[in-house]
């Protein structure tokens, strides 16, 4: 009985194809929208998971203001100075490295080439906390940082846009008025955990960027990364207490700066992707329930149009739950083709979207199959009320219905 | 009439009424009607006279508002929706004037449907429906859709849709309503072929006098009563199967 139900669905969604395409789309959109949310949410929490372990877990950053976010308060807040790094070098405990960052967006020149990057002033401390690799060349020696000479060390996309195939070490890049030798270039490391470009970068000695981009002696932030097996929340305990005092904020007063974990901040953004991974999941979801709705109208119509076959049916003697399970099927069939198209639909736009974003793509079965299984529950749920108006029609009236 | 218990089909005060208060009709006023197995009745009567209500009842496609109606037995008016479609499903046959084949559906296919619903396997579906096609005289015409054959040939596929369960009765609501007199008169020959040789018992209903004269007895309904009962010639020997 199942089994001719499904045959007479089949034949019936054949007769009319046009028709149940256009039905079926609105849950084909739906399933699709629905796993491809999913699935490149996923891709993303990845990405910012394999970006955890790229950074080092023991990093902390130290920046002025009181709060990080919208809303950022930072400007009345005081800078750091080099007093602050010495101190914290000196009097907090487990800490590998300390680097000043003083940060400047600005265009680089180098020869007919110019491109827009940003360029930190640090030490060779940033190396080390930020845990990168020289390429080739060296780092700055200490007279040059000391001296604040016009030197840099390169990021791998910054070398591809100003010296294409050529070596840059040796060559000057016109950076705000003054030319700066190049003496290194970092291993490159790909994407960020936001999606930028960690190797569009272009360092310089502390010095030289205070004096010739930002001419103050502020320092924008602090990175500190901690020695294997410190405790970073008792590290930053200590950071926070340093800071505060030497800040001199009394005890009833909130701390204007912020010490953040990398590892804390990975967490948020991960946390932060998983609610925008719901969120669209759940408007992609809406989608499908319009699409359910497509669904049951059709049926509805299906059943009018097809009164006198009904009655035929329950007049040989078709009982009535009977003709309620061929509607039945007849919906679930449509709705769980629909559900089969948009699998494939979303198997090739997430596969096609992640390599566009250079993220991972993750085929995820479980929420493929869970899809697959909300369509077709769609098809009994919106197919239900169709079928059982056929299936409680009065037999007689059915037959006399032209 | 002679022995009741026997009757295949016994009516007894049966009554139908449409509408409620005021806007009330009574199709049917208190019919009694015995008809044996193997006996071809045709059911005259004016528009209005009843004679569709009592069809619907016979079919078991309604149930009366009041009086008792035995089918072998089994009271009828006690069965609820599910069990007169059994009823329907292993007793009984049914033609109608309209033809109503499913469309778009071959010959083949159309009488199976029957054979569907009772669960037969596909073999069996197969070879009964072309035998029933067969003593429509419709070999050969299996795969051919109710669009792609004449008003006569679709009615014989209803025939064979009708007898290929090997029913005990066989309603028909003017099977010739729709044909030309030459087809009319070949499907009523059908008819009591299938009635004399089958053995199985027809109901028909009919305002044709021409084919009334097939049957072997003939019902006049008016105004929701019996109003005449004659018969012509004795019913033919039975031996049942449903």
């Amino acid at each position: 009985m199942l089994l001719n139900a499904l045959l007479l669905a089949l034949r019936e969604i054949r007769r009319n194809l046009m028709r149940s395409f256009l039905t079926v789309l609105g849950i084909v959109i739906g399933v699709a929208a629905v796993i491809t949310m999913v699935t490149l949410g996923n891709g993303a929490t990845r990405m910012v998971a394999d970006q955890i372990s790229s950074l080092g877990s023991n990093l902390l950053m130290v920046m002025p203001g009181q709060r990080l976010g919208p809303g950022r308060d930072s400007a009345g807040a005081p800078k750091f100075k080099s007093a602050d790094i010495e101190a914290i070098e000196q009097q907090v405990n487990g800490l590998q490295a300390v680097a000043p960052v003083v940060g400047s967006a600005v265009t680089l020149v180098a020869g007919t080439q110019n491109w827009s990057s940003t360029v930190s002033g640090t030490t060779n401390a940033y190396l080390v906390a930020g845990n990168w690799r020289l390429a080739a060349g060296r780092a700055f020696s200490d007279d040059e940082e000391r001296a604040g000479k016009a030197v840099c060390i390169i990021g791998n996309t910054v070398r591809r846009e100003l010296f294409g195939g050529q070596s840059p070490l040796g060559n000057a890049i016109r950076v705000k008025g003054f030319d700066c030798e190049v003496i290194g270039l970092l291993a490159a490391k790909g994407q960020g955990g936001m999606g930028q470009d960690q190797d569009d970068s272009v360092l310089m000695p502390l010095r030289t960027a205070q004096r010739r981009l930002t001419g103050s002696l502020d320092i924008g932030n602090v990175m500190v990364s901690l020695k294997d097996g410190t405790n970073s929340s008792v590290a930053m305990m200590q950071l926070r207490s340093l800071l505060r005092e030497r800040r001199k904020l009394a005890d009833n007063v909130d701390d204007n700066f912020n010490v953040m974990d990398t590892k804390q901040i990975a967490e948020t953004l991960s946390g932060t992707i998983g609610t925008m991974t719901a969120l669209l999941g759940a408007v992609a979801a809406v989608s499908l329930l319009v699409g359910g709705i497509g669904i049951m109208n059709i049926m509805l119509v299906s059943v009018t149009e097809r009164t006198r076959e009904i009655g035929i049916r329950l007049a040989i003697g078709a009982l009535e739950s009977e003709v309620l399970l061929q509607f039945l099927i007849e919906a679930v069939a449509l709705s769980a083709f629909g559900g089969l198209v948009g699998i494939t639909l979303a198997f090739f736009a997430c596969w096609g979207l992640a390599t566009l974003m250079h993220m991972p793509f993750l085929f995820n079965p479980g929420i493929n199959l869970t899809a697959f299984a909300f369509s077709a529950a769609i098809g009994v749920i919106f197919g239900y009320v169709p079928a059982r108006r056929a299936a409680q029609l009065d037999p007689i009236e059915a037959l006399r219905h032209e | 009439m002679s022995h009741p218990e026997a009757a295949l089909i016994a009516l007894r005060g049966i009554t139908k009424t449409y509408g409620q208060g005021a806007a009330a009709f009574q199709a049917l006023q208190g019919v009694d009607l015995e008809i044996a197995a193997g006996e071809f009745v045709a059911v005259m009567g004016p528009s209005g006279s009843g004679k569709s209500t009592a069809m619907n009842l016979l079919g078991c496609l309604d149930t009366p508002s009041s009086g008792e109606y035995r089918f072998r037995g089994i009271h009828v008016e006690r069965l609820d929706r599910n069990q007169r479609a059994l009823l329907r499903r292993n007793c009984l046959g049914f033609v109608f004037q309209g033809f109503n084949l499913l469309a778009r559906t071959s010959a083949q296919e159309n009488v199976e449907l029957p054979l569907l619903y009772r669960g037969e396997p596909a073999d069996v579906r197969h070879a009964a429906a072309r035998a029933a096609l067969g003593k429509v005289g419709l070999s050969g015409w299996e795969h051919h859709t109710p669009a792609e054959l004449s008003g006569g040939q679709q009615q014989r596929v209803a025939i064979a849709r009708a007898i290929v369960t090997r029913p005990l009765v066989l309603l028909a609501d003017e099977p010739t309503g729709n044909l030309d007199s030459k087809r009319s008169h070949e499907i009523m020959e059908l008819l009591v072929a299938l009635n004399r040789e089958q053995g199985i018992t027809i109901l028909m209903v009919t305002h044709e006098p021409d084919m009334a004269a097939y049957a072997s007895r003939i019902v006049h309904f008016v105004d929701g009563l019996v109003a005449q009962d004659e018969r012509s010639s004795p019913p033919a020997e039975v031996d049942a199967c449903c």
